[in-house]
């Protein structure tokens, strides 16, 4: 709660200290608007900006959702199967240095200017941090865990290997896997943005560029501080429930 | 009562442990060679030494944890294989931080896809004096709670072998007189296997003591302590026969 407050001062201040800069400055007004001209456009576009953040808003979600369960899939995949891990794994780390966005007018090409485009960027770039962190996970089982699931299983007939990775492994990585889902969610929305960018006709990301072409700045900025709010809020609230549902996961952020 | 039911049982059933030729080696070296141990059923053995001798190895070997072991032979003592007959206790309690305690204690059910009863499992942690925490998470107890509870969960695994690696050696020095006291009651009947640094502790609940020592390790039997396990740890003989095989030990 106090750290909340404290982002709260922290982010007024900051507010406060644009508008005085434009003030003292007297910087043109479609060069940098001040917060308050941000805040009137804002108020006077909240329709427009809406429909716009509705759809970034559903390539987001549609993205993580595709994003995470393939990279989910994937880190599965390959630990269970170790012949496809080392031919695939080397490839993978190489992989995730290739800039990811370099793709998205090609996907746009492909997949024309709609949503199926910016669901691809997004899924793509999260599919990398999902799949190397539970694919981590899952592989870094504490051995002592396994030695234990070794001798209660040992001497019985049936394999257990998918038991022991349904009631071991899998839960043992699911700490890890949430570090990857919480790098997908601060990334996802930069997908959907680019890939809009780059060609759309809907989306805050063209509303943002569309702006700028008419030097409406202030629309400009409204947009964008929607997105940012789309963006910590969606971080915060998969924050929240990991949280929730991963309790006995220490927590990673000092206190103090 | 069915758990002095359950301990009668086991005494009938109990195996011991036949060990012939058993070697180990790590890269260049080797930890012990041709080596033979018998572990008499229904009784505790201790097993000492130094540490880094392999003490620890052996005792995974046997739980068939150690894929470079080899034997010559690695059976109960009636032929039959001892998969699938051992529980194994470590020196970390091993709880799974996900399930409740009692979860934990019929985890191995579970992963043998059978249906854990819950009445043993309730009445095993009343036994430990953990009847009020079953619901708890493994976080919210303290160390000599946690290994009360694996010391239950051995004990839900309900086998003639228990094979235990310095299983008291990570809680305070009160905690672990408590421990060994409960553990030697529980454990009554079953043929155990207790690694151990501690003179003492092998002093108090072993019916024999081993020490393994030397490169490649060799077993020595040592001695045969009078009277029953847990002899009570006040004993001052038990002390002076402990700073005794210290002695052993370093020289």
């Amino acid at each position: 709660m106090q750290t909340a407050v404290r982002a709260v001062v922290t982010f007024v201040i900051l507010l406060a200290g644009w508008q005085m800069v434009v003030w003292i400055t007297g910087v043109a007004f479609f060069i940098l608007p001040g917060p308050i001209r941000v805040l009137n456009s804002l108020v006077q576009n909240l329709e427009l900006i809406s429909v716009h953040a509705a759809t970034t808003f559903l390539e987001i979600v549609l993205g993580l959702i595709y994003g995470c369960s393939l990279g989910m899939i994937s880190a599965i995949s390959l630990s269970w199967f170790p012949k496809v891990r080392h031919w695939l794994l080397p490839l993978l780390v190489v992989a995730q240095a290739i800039p990811v966005f370099a793709l998205a007018p090609v996907l746009v090409l492909w997949l024309g200017y709609g949503l199926a485009s910016k669901v691809m960027m997004a899924s793509l770039i999260i599919f990398f941090p999902v799949t190397a962190t539970f694919l981590d996970g899952l592989r870094r089982t504490d051995p002592g865990w396994l030695d234990l699931a070794h001798t209660m299983t040992a001497g019985q007939s049936t394999s257990h290997r998918w038991t022991i990775l349904r009631h071991i492994r899998i839960p043992a990585a699911l700490p890890t896997l949430a570090s990857g889902l919480r790098v997908a969610a601060a990334v996802a929305p930069i997908g959907a943005v680019v890939g809009e960018w780059v060609g759309s006709s809907a989306g805050l990301g063209y509303l943002m560029l569309h702006a700028n072409g008419r030097m409406q700045i202030d629309l400009l900025f409204a947009a964008l501080f929607v997105l940012a709010g789309m963006a910590v809020a969606l971080f915060f609230s998969l924050d929240w429930l990991l949280r929730r549902l991963l309790p006995w996961q220490p927590d990673s952020l000092p206190n103090d | 009562m069915s758990a002095q039911h359950t301990t009668d049982a086991m005494v009938n059933s109990a195996v011991g442990i036949e060990l012939r030729r058993g070697t180990l080696v790590f890269g260049d070296k080797t930890v012990f060679k041709n080596l033979d141990l018998d572990v008499p059923a229904g009784r505790t053995t201790c097993l000492l030494g130094p540490s880094g001798v392999g003490k620890s190895s052996l005792l995974r070997m046997i739980a068939g944890l150690s894929p470079e072991a080899k034997a010559h032979k690695l059976t109960a003592d009636d032929d039959a294989p001892i998969q699938g007959r051992i529980a194994y206790m470590d020196q970390r309690d091993l709880l799974l931080p996900w399930l409740s305690v009692l979860e934990n204690v019929t985890l191995g059910a579970k992963l043998r896809h059978e249906h854990p009863s819950r009445e043993k499992a309730v009445a095993l942690l009343r036994r430990v004096g953990l009847e009020d925490e079953a619901e708890a998470s493994p976080a919210e107890l303290s160390g000599g709670m946690r290994q009360r509870a694996a010391l239950a969960r051995t004990l839900m695994e309900d086998r003639p072998i228990v094979l235990m690696d310095e299983p008291f050696s990570a809680v305070d020095a009160l905690t672990r007189l408590h421990l060994q006291d409960l553990a030697a009651e529980v454990l009554v009947g079953r043929t155990v296997m207790l690694v151990t640094h501690d003179p003492l502790e092998a002093l108090r609940l072993g019916h024999r003591i081993l020490v393994l020592r030397g490169e490649p390790a060799q077993l020595a039997p040592l001695i045969e302590p009078a009277g029953q396990p847990p002899r009570p740890a006040g004993d001052p003989a038990l002390h002076g026969q402990a700073a005794g095989i210290l002695r052993d030990l370093a020289g």
